[in-house]
């Protein structure tokens, strides 16, 4: 897949209406299936391994502490939490790393916030997790390095932009829940929640958003939502959010000073006495 | 007769060897008859208020945005053929995109320039309406637009009403996600209309939607057709503005009959020449600081992609408005559909800015007033009309704040479904409580008003009377001050005549004779006035006091 | 630069006192426009020299800008990325195009005002109006000359040729409509139907390959397009207007319209990305309401009960395209939408 990134999307379109198209297609199909079960192999070879089974002991004394109140003592769920069985590590790695679990209190949405536990013991948590029923595993950075940042940015409008805006700013979703703005997301959260769909972002999993194109998509956000990479060109940015603070913005200081003017011309000059 | 006349002086003149100038203005005088022209209007007087400045900026904006829109003509290839982009601005390589949307890139980003005159065009038409809106509402709350001035009024509002639309239009040519989503937007409206709304649609859009000629005939209207009847409109507004003389507020030695302040040559050819600079330079500098419509972020229009804060620019917002709060309404019958969800904003949005644009008409019918007025009205002496007037912006304003509901939502930590529910209600309601509101304070205005004229100005010096009293001193305000608060008229209800005519046979008085009456008691009955103090009340109060 | 030069101006102070002078008796009569007092710079030649050299800064100012504008139009590369606070990174030239061409007109906008403010005459003046109305003998001449006209004209007389031109300029307009045929085809029954046809493979947009039920996961989303549709085809855009479909995938007993469970695989419902309301592309899906919301006018349909509407403007569910599994496993279309997709018109029947 990586390899056709770079062609134009002429060749490439041209070249999906070829005959051998389908058995190509087949092939990179084969080829990338594979690549994703060894991605996913290591987590759960790893259930084996002695050091992951004290990650596990360790991860279900962090959860009876932190997260059975709501999730029940063995992750089942209960009235206030969702079951945890088969959710895997990557949402555990999101939920937990973003700082939106453990929630302070329920709502709408839960939001994200400074991350309570270290990352050692979000990966204990995360085993303990995977260990309850097989999910999707944290993904390794070779997964979520950045791809094409223009395919990405195409993606993007397709698949995310309706909720979380064109530059990643975010948007509202009915009853106060809103789509999340995607500046300093890191690659990885970006690559669980797509991967995951955490709480009502649905997920685009690797069998109908592959791992190239989440590369792109990633490309894209990182790219989008770094002021460094992507200037403002024109100016103050006014928070990426269309034309709302645009008209704010023309008011307040295009009017506004305009009006202050023709309140200087037409105000009396100071008069001599007095 | 004075361009004859004029010519003979001139001939008298040039025994005195006439100055190059002269000679050249003498030239254009046997031609065009400038000295007649120049005789009435050089030396016009303007008055002098802030307020009055406001139709200004709507002027140099109208020119800016006109100055501005031919440079991006020169670059901009309003056309829907596909290209794919390899271009300067990389995060859009291989993406199929229109001519259209590839040349307003080139202008953003090749041309050197180019992204300013677009930021200074798209600011300059977000001020431009804006300015004319206020402009608009000064005229509104101040009862400028009464006779002789009802038929520049509308010539107003049709600017208002052009501009808003040119504006909707120009922010569709450029042909990225969000300006196509308001180009579909157009199409589910007009597909609503009653019984032609396909026809209408497909003829618009040359096919089914989006087809490839919606932006070069919106270009064709917003660059040719609508700019032309607006500077046709412009023309008229200010030959009329000229032809009526300028509005005044009363004050000591301004009457209905005068026009006070500064001639036209030479305090304002420099003031008003000097803001036309001063708004060009503004809008300039907020091109340099603030960025405005970023089409590359949004990326190019496909029919199947959309983004969140799917905005129009502000002036079309409370439309946006109207339409974000419509339960979704269908009719079906004998194998119809009557889309009224979208019809029904459809006619709203029309009927709200009708609104507006006939009051005028609506309020001399009530007042039955055939007299010219000049001097303007301070809003606190027309309760009714602001209060009207201010319900009427109410109206606008909460919609306005339902076409951001989404981003009230985000930013306050609401529910959407909360706003829309709120704006809703407040539709009907808000105006109901802003008028009863509004024109309280009217009243509480203008007795106070009333009290200071008769009790004078409180001088914060406090005195003991012999008895141990305290008082505060009130001082009798200047006699210019007198005047400007009470040199308004107040208007007496409208009275039927008798119900019987003098022979006895009951007269039959029709319908809107008595609709007017009501209207005229509404408009000037004792709840709506408090009336001027009266000489003898002043006299009695004077003598009271010292 | 005094004051009270002697202006040409005919109607001068004595009209100060407009109209009938004051009576006596009245308290609240006009007194009359107050005498002008100067200006600093009308007495003291050093303030005014002040304003004066205030101003010409101003305008070599406006100067200087003016060649800092053309130096940043040939010198900075358009390219050029920078950092400035607190507006933030943006285009260098943009920036310095913008700042001196503002300061520029600011300086020579802001000098003439200041000019006039402080060193012209700011003697106020009157002038008198007159009433807009003509006098009634002037009316009466012009309603005499206009029906001296009419009657010369025999417009009145000669009814026959009165209505024939009428008649011939009421007709003749008419021509001009036939004109606007042709902007468009008639709608016929194209609003109707899209290009879903039996047996056409569901492509999942993000990778171009046909969609298998095993690909698509309860609480996912996945876009799809027809088989055979490409984005370089001339009409993609006006196929996908009305194609787009949005996939997902619901534990079958969630589903309560039996319908709609029926026109699924196992959970999978294929409904129109195209908004009922204007046509938008719907697609802000919570996977946990199975709702899905509208960006452009919130409406909300549950993707659970049918596509129908819960929320928002719009006025009719959102319609499913049935499908199945086809023989060698991909999900594909049984037939097209039964019902036209997105905004309603007057032709479509419920």
């Amino acid at each position: 897949m990586l390899s056709t990134s770079g062609l134009s999307v002429e060749k490439l379109s041209a070249r999906r209406r070829h005959p051998l198209a389908a058995l190509v297609a087949l092939l990179i199909a084969l080829a990338a299936s594979g690549g994703l079960y060894a991605a996913f192999a290591p987590t759960q070879r790893a259930q084996a391994n002695p050091a992951q089974s004290l990650a596990i002991d360790q991860g279900r004394k962090l959860y009876e502490v932190g997260c059975s109140t709501c999730h029940g003592p063995s992750g089942q769920g209960s009235h206030l939490g969702p079951s945890l069985v088969g959710v895997g590590a990557a949402a555990v790695d999101f939920q937990v790393g973003t700082g939106r679990m453990p929630a302070q209190q329920p709502g709408a949405q839960v939001p994200k916030k400074k991350p309570v536990y270290s990352q050692p013991q979000i990966d204990q948590l995360a085993a303990y997790v995977a260990s309850l029923g097989p999910g999707p595993g944290i993904p390794n950075p070779s997964q979520y390095a950045p791809g094409d940042v223009a395919a990405g940015g195409q993606l993007f409008r397709t698949n995310c932009a309706q909720c979380h805006n064109f530059a990643g700013a975010g948007g509202a979703l009915s009853q106060g829940k809103f789509a999340p703005e995607l500046r300093g997301v890191t690659p990885k959260h970006i690559y669980e929640a797509m991967l995951t769909g955490p709480q009502n972002m649905p997920s685009f999993p690797d069998t109908t958003m592959p791992e190239a194109q989440k590369r792109d998509l990633i490309a894209f956000v990182t790219h989008t939502t770094n002021p460094a990479t992507n200037p403002s060109y024109g100016g103050l940015s006014l928070g990426s959010l269309g034309p709302v603070p645009e008209g704010l913005f023309g008011w307040i200081f295009g009017l506004g000073v305009l009006i202050a003017a023709s309140i200087w011309i037409a105000a009396r000059t100071a008069k001599a006495r007095k | 007769m004075s361009t004859h006349s004029s010519a003979e002086g001139a001939s008298a003149d040039r025994n005195r060897q006439p100055n190059p100038g002269e000679r050249i203005a003498d030239w254009a005088d046997g031609r065009l008859g400038i000295y007649s022209l120049a005789k009435s209007n050089l030396r016009k007087i303007f008055p002098d208020h802030w307020s009055f400045m406001l139709g200004e900026i709507c002027l140099y904006t109208f020119v800016i945005i006109i100055l501005t829109g031919v440079y991006l003509t020169l670059f901009f290839t309003p056309s829907m053929n596909e290209v794919v982009y390899h271009g300067t601005y990389t995060p859009l390589n291989n993406i199929r995109m229109s001519e259209a949307y590839k040349t307003t890139l080139d202008i953003s980003f090749d041309v050197r320039a180019g992204l300013l005159m677009r930021q200074v065009h798209h600011w300059a038409a977000i001020v431009f309406v804006a300015a004319m809106f206020v402009h608009m509402m000064r005229v509104l709350f101040t009862g400028a637009f009464r006779k002789p001035r009802e038929v520049n009024w509308l010539f107003g509002f049709l600017l208002l009403f052009l501009g808003q639309f040119d504006g909707f239009m120009g922010y569709s040519l450029p042909d990225d996600l969000l300006s196509g989503t308001g180009i579909r937007f157009l199409e589910g409206a007009v597909l609503s209309v009653p019984i032609v709304g396909s026809y209408l649609t497909m003829f618009a859009y040359g096919g089914q939607f989006p087809g490839t000629v919606i932006i070069p005939r919106l270009f064709t209207v917003h660059i040719l057709l609508i700019p032309g009847i607006m500077a046709g409109l412009v023309v008229a507004h200010l030959i009329l503005v000229f032809y009526h003389k300028h509005t005044q507020f009363a004050g000591p030695g301004r009457t209905e009959k005068n026009v006070i302040g500064m001639p036209l040559m030479p305090v304002y050819m420099a003031k008003a020449g000097g803001f036309f600079f001063v708004v060009f330079g503004a809008l300039a500098l907020i091109s340099a600081i603030a960025q405005v419509n970023p089409i590359w972020a949004y990326g190019p229009y496909r029919s199947d992609q959309v983004t969140t804060d799917a905005q129009p620019d502000w002036y079309m917002g409370f439309s946006e408005g109207l339409i974000r709060i419509m339960p979704g309404w269908e009719i079906h019958f004998l194998g119809h559909t009557l889309e009224l969800g979208v019809f029904i904003p459809l006619v709203v949005f029309i009927l709200v800015l009708v609104a507006i644009a006939v009051y005028p008409f609506v309020e001399s019918w009530v007042t039955a007033d055939k007299r010219e007025h000049h001097l303007l009205d301070r809003p606190r002496n027309a309760p009714v009309r602001t209060a009207l007037a201010t319900a009427w912006l109410a109206l606008y304003l909460i919609l306005l704040l339902g076409g951001g509901n989404d981003l009230v939502a985000t930013h306050f930590q609401l529910s959407i479904n909360a706003i829309t529910w709120i704006v809703r209600i407040g539709f009907f309601v808000l105006p109901v409580i802003v008028f009863v509101a509004t024109k309280r304070i009217c009243l509480g205005l203008q007795r106070r008003d009333r009290d200071k004229v008769l009790h004078g100005r409180e001088t914060g010096v406090i005195k003991r009377l012999p008895h141990g009293e305290f008082i505060e001193v009130h001082e009798r305000l200047p006699q210019e001050r007198i005047y400007e608060l009470t040199a308004h008229d107040q208007l007496q209800p409208l009275e039927l005549p008798p119900a019987e005519d003098r022979t006895g046979i009951p007269r039959k008085v029709p319908f809107s004779e008595k609709l007017r009456a009501k209207l005229s008691s509404v408009y000037f009955g004792e709840h709506s006035q408090v009336p001027k103090p009266t000489a003898e009340e002043l006299e009695e109060s004077t003598s009271q006091h010292h | 630069m005094t004051h009270q030069d002697n202006s040409p101006e005919e109607r001068l102070p004595e009209a100060g006192k407009p109209g009938k002078p004051p009576k006596l008796a009245d308290p609240f009569a006009d007194p009359g426009l107050p005498p002008h007092q100067p200006r600093r710079q009308d007495i003291d030649e050093r303030a005014a020299k002040r304003s004066e050299h205030v101003v010409a800064r101003l305008f070599a100012t406006a100067v200087i800008a003016a060649f800092g504008f053309i130096a940043s139009y040939v010198l900075i590369p358009k390219e050029k990325v920078v950092f400035i606070f607190p507006v933030g990174h943006v285009s260098a030239q943009n920036f310095a195009l913008g700042g001196t061409l503002g300061i520029a007109l600011l300086c020579i906008g802001v000098g003439a005002i200041h000019w006039a403010r402080t060193l012209m005459s700011d003697v106020e003046h009157v002038s008198e109006r007159h009433p807009i109305e003509a006098p009634p003998q002037v009316r009466q001449q012009v309603f005499a000359d206009f029906q001296q006209g009419a009657a010369d004209s025999a417009i009145g007389r000669r009814k026959v040729l009165r209505n024939a031109l009428l008649g011939a300029l009421t007709i003749v307009p008419l021509s001009a409509i036939v004109l606007f045929r042709d902007l468009g085809p008639l709608p016929e029954k194209k609003l109707f139907h899209t290009v879903w046809s039996s047996g056409k493979r569901l492509i999942n947009m993000s990778d171009d390959r046909p969609l298998r039920p095993e690909d698509i996961l309860v609480g996912s989303l996945t876009f799809a397009q027809p088989e055979g549709v490409h984005e370089s085809d001339a009409d993609f855009q006006v196929v996908m207007a009305k194609a787009a479909l949005m996939i997902v995938r619901l534990i079958p007993t969630e589903i309560k319209d039996k319908q709609s469970a029926d026109w699924g695989h196992q959970g999978i419902l294929a409904y129109s990305k195209i908004c009922t309301h204007v046509g938008c592309p719907i697609s802000l899906y919570e996977q946990q309401t199975h709702h899905v919301l509208c960006p452009c006018h919130q409406s909300t349909f549950d993707l659970a009960d049918g596509g129908r509407v819960i929320f928002g403007p719009a006025g009719h569910p959102l319609p499913q395209l049935r499908i199945a599994v086809d023989s060698q496993g991909y999900l594909a279309a049984q037939g097209d939408f039964d019902k036209p997709v997105g905004p309603g018109f007057w032709e479509r029947s419920a």
